[in-house]
C-alpha cells in the first residue's frame, strides 16, 4: 500500500474553484513555511561564505573595514572589471609562505584526531555501559550526559585550568598521596588540550553512541558466543560493526568542531600550542588582518568538508530510515 | 429458484436497474511514480449499503478510501458522491467522515473535545454540541468517560471514541480503515454486531476497507475483492463465496480444491470436464464453459464427502488414500492424495462424539461430491 | 538483567560519570573559599557571591546576555520549527538538498568560522555591531539546533491525526495550530530550552558579531579568565550552572512525573 501521505502541493493546486480560496492559502502557506526559513539561512549562513571567500581574495588595507572593498555594485560593468583585476590569491600564497598557518593546520588536524580517538576510547564503554543498564535506570543515565552540555562550554573549559595547573588540585593530591614528587606539568601543553577537548565533547561521543547500541539486541552477541565466538570476537564481529553509524556519527560530532576550536587551545594550550581556530582568531582581533583570516577560514572550510559530508549523509541515511 | 440466501434480502438495490449508485469510481487510476495502485477501476456503493474492500495489503483498497476521504486525488478518472465530482474538493469540505486504522485519536483532548471537534468545525452552537456529544457518548456507552484523555482508555474504548467521533457529524458517508484491526480476537467478534447495529439504527452508508475476509463475510452487504489495484468480484458476501468469478477470488476466499481441466462436452448447464490424468468430473452448474475451454472447477472442502467404501451412485467420485487429517474438535480435515497425485482437501462435521468405522493416516479412501457442490471457473 | 549488567559495565560508567561531573563539583565547591588563592582552602565563605553582585560590568554583562537569549531563542524557535516541518513535509521542493545542508551545517561547523562570516556579513551589509548583530547571529545557529530537535519528533508524529482533523472540517492552517502544535510542543519548547542556553554559553559568535554595548557574560568571563582563576568567576559559574541545573532537573521532574502518571492510567485502563 502507498502508505507515504503525499499531500503534495501539486494536488492542492489543481483543485477547482470550489475550494479556491481555501487551497489558495495552502499555497501560501505551503510556501511560506519553506521560504522564511530558507531566505534566513541564505542570507546569514550562505552569503555570509560567499563573502567571506571574497573578502580572502581582497588586498588588506588600513581602514575600517581593514580591506580594499571588492566586487561593489556601485560603479558599473567597468569598475566591477577593474575590481575584479584587483583580486587575488595573494592571501593564500602567503598562507603557503609562511609555515606557521601550514603547522598550525596540521596540528589541529593531528590534535582532533587524537581528542577524537581518546574520547571514543573513554566514551564507548560508557555507552555500552548505559545501553546494557537496566532499562528504568537508562533515562536517568541518559540526562546525566545530557545535562553537562547544558552548562556552558566556557565555564566547563574553566573548572579544568584550576584542576590542571602545576599548583592545581591535581597536582596537590598527586603530591600529597606520595605518587609523584614533582607537580606534572599539563597546564599548556597538547595534554591540557586532549583533556579539555575529550571532556568538554564527550557527550556528544556518547549520545550516538548510546542510541545505536541502545537498539542493538543483545541476543546477538549471544548468539555469537553460542556459535563459538569468544567475547572478544563476538565484540569485533557483532558489536562494533553494528554500532558503527554511532561511531562515525560521534567522531565526526567531535572531530569536526575540534578542528576549529578556539577556546580550548586558548585557555589550555598557551601560547606554545598551534591551533587553527586561534590563529584566526588572533589575525582577526591582535593582527585586524581580515583577509588573511578570511583565507584561513576558507582553508578550514574545505579541510572539514569531506568529514561534513560524512556527516551529512549519516545524517540524511538515519532520517531515511526514521521514515 | 435455489438461492446463495442473503441474509437482508429486501435490501439489494444492486440489483435493481433503476437504483442509482450513491458513490461511483468511474474508471478511476492513482499512481504513485511509478507504482499503480489503482488501476482503471469502476465501482458503485449504494446508499445505506455496508460495503467491504477486501484485498491484501498493497491491493489498494486503503488507496480507494483516502481519494474518497480526499486525501489523495485521483491521477485519472473521476468519484462522484451523490451526484456530485468530488475532484478538487479538499477533505475539509468533504461530506464523509473517516475511522481511521490508527484511530488518531487527538492525544492532547479529552474523549468530549476529540467528539466535538468536527462539530466545532462547523461552527454547530454550543448547546447543540454538547447534546450531540451527550447522545454520541450515550451510543457508544462511554458516558463515563466524558473527561478521559486518549491515553486513559482501554484499546476497545478508543475505538468506541473514534467511532463516535467520525458519525458524529452524520456524514454521508462513514468510512472505516481496518476498523477492528486493533482489537483482539473476542472484542472484535462482539464489535463487528456492534458496527452492524450502528450502521442499521443511523442508517449511514459505510465503507469498510479489511484484510480479514471473515470480517468482509460478517458484516457487509457487498464485498469488493480488490487484487494489484483492479477488482476481482463484487457481490454479496454467499455469492463470493459460493459463486467466486475466478480462480483468484475462489482461492482468496475460504479454502478451496481447484481441479485443472478441459471441458470435454457440453449440454444444456451440465459440463463433462476431463482433467489431465484423465479423471472426469460432472457440473450441473457450468455457467459459461464451453467444450474445449481450459478451465478450473473449485470445490470447497466442506462439500466432499469422504468414505472408506465407494459410495454408491455418486456423480463424482475419486479413489485415493488419506495422505494427512487434523482433528479440530468441531470438524475434521482430510488431506487425501488421489491416484494422479493431487492433494484434496476435504471436511467433515463430527456431528456425532463416536465415529463409526473412522479413517486414518494411509487408509484407503473415497471422495465424492454433488455435481451442483462446485463451480466451472474459465478466468 | 541485571547480571548482563557486568562489573565493567558499572565501571565504566562511574568513572565516565566521575569525569564528566568532578570538574564542576570541585568548581563548585571552591566558589565557596574564603581564600583568594583559588585552589587553596581557606574555609567556607559566600563572600565571592558579594563581590559579585557588587560588579557593575558583570551585572551588566549578565543582563545583556539575558535579553539576547530570551529574543533569539524565541525567535529561532519559530523559524527552527517551520524549517523542521519544511524538512518534513515538503520531501520535494527546489534546492531541498541546499536547505537541508544548510540546516545540519552549522551544527558542526566551527564557531570561528561562523561568527568570523557573520561579522563580515553585517560589515558588507553596513549593520552596525552590536546588541542587534548579535541576536542575528544567535538565532542562525540556534535554529538549526532548533530545527533538529523539532524534525525527530515530528518523524515519528502520526499524519493520521492531520487527515482525522481536517476529515472532521478543519482546514490546514486551523489543524496545524490546533493538533500539530499542541502534539509536537514538548519537543518545541525543549528546542526553545536548548536555543536559549545555547546564546547564553555562546563566547566565539558573540565576540565576533558584538560591538560596543553588547558585551555577554561569556565574554566578561573570558576575559577575567585569561588573566586568572578568581573565586568570583567562580561564584558566577556556580550560579550559571545552579540556574541551569535547577530548569533542567526540574524540567525531567515534570516530565517523570507525567510519565508516571500516564502508565498508571494506562494500566488503569487495561483493567477497567
Amino acid at each position: 500500500m502507498a502508505e507515504t501521505a503525499v499531500s503534495s502541493p501539486s494536488a492542492v493546486a489543481a483543485a477547482q474553484p470550489a475550494s479556491a480560496s481555501g487551497s489558495l492559502l495552502n499555497a501560501i502557506t505551503s510556501r511560506l513555511v519553506i521560504m522564511v526559513p530558507y531566505l534566513w539561512l541564505l542570507f546569514f549562513f550562505l552569503i555570509p561564505f560567499i563573502i567571506v571567500f571574497k573578502i580572502s581574495l581582497s588586498q588588506t588595507a588600513i581602514a575600517m573595514p581593514p580591506y580594499v572593498p571588492v566586487l561593489g555594485v556601485g560603479e558599473g560593468i567597468s569598475g566591477f572589471l577593474a575590481q575584479l583585476r584587483e583580486l587575488g590569491i595573494d592571501n593564500y600564497v602567503w598562507l603557503t609562505e609562511d609555515p606557521l598557518y601550514f603547522n598550525a593546520y596540521v596540528s589541529s588536524v593531528v590534535i582532533a584526531a587524537i581528542s577524537t580517538f581518546l574520547a571514543l576510547l573513554v566514551g564507548f564503554p560508557v555507552a555500552y555501559g548505559m545501553a546494557r543498564a537496566p532499562a528504568s535506570i537508562r533515562p536517568t543515565l541518559l540526562m546525566l550526559v545530557i545535562l553537562p552540555f547544558w552548562t556552558s562550554f566556557l565555564i566547563r573549559v574553566y573548572a579544568w585550568i584550576g584542576i590542571l595547573k602545576p599548583e592545581g588540585l591535581l597536582n596537590q593530591v598527586l603530591l600529597a598521596t606520595g605518587i609523584i614528587d614533582q607537580p606534572l606539568v599539563i597546564m599548556n601543553t597538547h595534554a591540557a588540550i586532549f583533556i579539555g577537548i575529550v571532556y568538554s565533547y564527550l557527550p556528544f561521543m556518547i549520545l550516538p553512541l548510546y542510541s545505536t547500541l541502545e537498539k542493538m539486541d543483545f541476543s546477538l552477541i549471544e548468539a555469537a558466543q553460542d556459535l563459538g565466538c569468544t567475547p572478544t570476537g563476538a565484540f569485533w564481529k557483532v558489536t562494533f560493526p553494528l554500532a558503527l553509524p554511532g561511531v562515525v556519527a560521534g567522531c565526526m560530532l567531535v572531530f569536526i568542531p575540534a578542528v576549529g576550536e578556539f577556546v580550548i587551545p586558548d585557555l589550555l594550550g598557551g601560547s606554545q600550542t598551534l591551533m587553527i581556530g586561534k590563529t584566526l582568531w588572533n589575525e582577526f582581533f591582535a593582527n585586524r588582518d581580515w583577509p588573511v583570516s578570511s583565507a584561513v577560514a576558507v582553508i578550514l572550510l574545505l579541510l572539514l568538508v569531506v568529514p561534513i559530508m560524512i556527516f551529512q549523509s549519516a545524517q540524511a541515511r538515519a532520517q531515511e530510515q526514521g521514515r | 429458484m435455489k438461492s446463495l440466501g442473503s441474509i437482508r434480502r429486501d435490501f439489494a438495490p444492486w440489483n435493481d436497474p433503476d437504483a442509482k449508485p450513491y458513490i461511483a469510481f468511474e474508471n478511476v487510476t492513482k499512481r504513485f511514480g511509478d507504482f499503480t495502485a489503482v488501476n482503471n477501476l469502476s465501482l458503485s456503493i449504494y446508499e445505506r449499503e455496508f460495503f467491504a474492500l477486501l484485498g491484501a495489503s498493497g491491493c489498494g483498497k486503503s488507496t480507494l478510501l483516502r481519494m474518497l476521504a480526499g486525501f489523495e486525488e485521483p491521477t485519472a478518472g473521476r468519484i462522484l458522491l451523490d451526484g456530485q465530482d468530488l475532484r478538487g474538493i479538499p477533505p475539509y469540505r468533504r461530506p464523509v467522515n473517516m475511522m481511521f486504522q490508527s484511530y488518531a485519536l487527538f492525544p492532547h483532548m479529552t474523549v468530549e473535545a476529540n467528539i466535538a471537534f468536527g462539530l466545532k468545525q462547523d461552527g454547530m452552537p454550543k448547546p447543540e454540541v454538547d447534546a450531540r456529544v451527550a447522545e454520541m457518548l450515550k451510543l457508544v456507552k462511554l458516558e463515563q468517560f466524558t473527561k478521559r484523555k486518549p491515553h486513559q482508555l482501554s484499546g476497545g474504548q478508543r475505538q468506541r471514541v473514534a467511532l463516535a467521533r467520525s458519525v458524529a457529524k452524520r456524514p454521508k458517508v462513514l468510512l472505516l480503515d481496518e476498523p477492528l484491526g486493533a482489537l483482539d480476537k473476542k472484542l472484535r467478534e462482539e464489535t463487528q454486531f456492534e458496527l452492524m447495529d450502528l450502521q442499521q439504527s443511523l442508517g449511514l452508508t459505510f465503507v469498510v476497507v479489511t484484510h480479514d475476509q471473515e470480517e468482509a463475510m460478517t458484516m457487509a452487504d457487498r464485498i469488493a475483492i480488490l487484487d494489484r489495484g483492479e477488482v476481482m468480484q463484487v457481490a454479496t458476501p454467499a455469492e463470493v463465496y459460493e459463486a467466486p468469478a475466478s480462480r483468484f477470488v475462489a482461492g482468496f476466499v475460504g479454502n478451496v480444491n481447484m481441479f485443472e481441466g478441459t471441458v470435454a462436452a457440453r449440454e444444456a448447464n451440465t459440463a463433462r470436464i476431463t482433467g489431465a490424468s484423465g479423471a472426469e468430473i460432472v457440473v450441473e452448474n457450468a455457467g459459461e464453459a464451453a467444450a474445449g475451454n481450459a478451465v478450473a472447477f473449485a470445490i470447497r472442502p466442506e462439500k466432499i464427502k469422504v468414505s472408506s467404501r465407494k459410495p454408491e451412485g455418486a456423480a463424482n467420485a475419486m479413489e485415493g488414500e488419506v495422505f494427512d487429517l487434523a482433528y479440530l474438535g468441531d470438524m475434521t480435515v482430510y488431506h487425501v492424495k488421489l491416484t494422479d497425485g493431487q492433494v484434496v482437501k476435504a471436511s467433515a462435521l463430527n456431528s456425532a462424539r463416536v465415529t463409526e468405522d473412522p479413517l486414518t493416516w494411509n487408509d484407503r479412501a473415497w471422495i465424492s461430491f454433488r455435481p451442483d457442490a462446485g463451480v466451472v471457473l474459465t478466468r | 538483567m541485571n547480571a548482563t549488567w557486568s562489573r565493567f559495565n558499572i565501571t565504566s560508567i562511574v568513572l565516565g560519570f566521575a569525569f564528566l561531573y568532578l570538574p564542576i563539583v570541585l568548581l563548585v565547591i571552591f566558589s565557596f573559599n574564603e581564600s583568594k588563592l583559588v585552589t587553596v582552602w581557606g574555609g567556607f565563605s559566600t563572600r565571592w557571591y558579594g563581590e559579585l553582585f557588587r560588579n557593575q560590568g558583570l551585572m551588566d554583562a549578565a543582563w545583556v546576555t539575558i535579553r539576547v537569549g530570551l529574543i533569539s531563542a524565541t525567535v529561532a524557535t519559530v523559524l527552527g520549527t517551520l524549517a523542521a516541518l519544511a524538512l518534513t513535509r515538503y520531501t520535494r521542493f527546489r534546492g531541498r538538498v541546499l536547505f537541508s545542508g544548510m540546516v545540519f551545517a552549522p551544527l558542526v561547523m566551527p564557531e570561528v568560522i561562523t561568527g568570523l562570516s557573520l561579522l563580515l556579513l553585517f560589515v558588507a551589509i553596513g549593520l552596525d555591531r552590536g546588541f542587534l548583530t548579535v541576536i542575528l547571529a544567535h538565532i542562525t545557529f540556534s535554529m538549526c539546533f532548533v530545527a533538529v530537535v523539532v524534525q525527530s519528533r515530528l518523524m515519528t508524529f502520526d499524519r493520521s491525526l492531520e487527515e482525522a482533523a481536517m476529515d472532521l472540517g478543519a482546514p490546514p492552517v486551523k489543524t496545524f495550530f490546533q493538533i500539530t502544535l499542541p502534539v509536537i510542543m514538548p519537543a518545541v519548547v525543549s528546542g526553545w530550552m536548548l536555543a536559549f542556553t545555547l546564546s547564553i554559553d555562546d563566547l566565539v559568535i558573540s565576540s565576533f558579531t558584538s560591538g560596543p554595548g553588547a558585551t555577554t557574560l561569556p565574554m566578561k568571563i573570558y576575559s577575567q579568565v585569561r588573566l586568572g582563576v578568581t573565586p568570583e568567576i567562580n561564584a558566577a559559574c556556580t550560579l550559571m550552572i545552579a540556574v541551569v541545573a535547577l530548569g533542567v532537573i526540574a524540567a525531567s521532574l515534570v516530565n517523570k512525573r507525567r510519565e508516571v502518571q500516564r502508565l498508571r492510567d494506562e494500566q488503569a485502563a487495561q483493567r477497567g
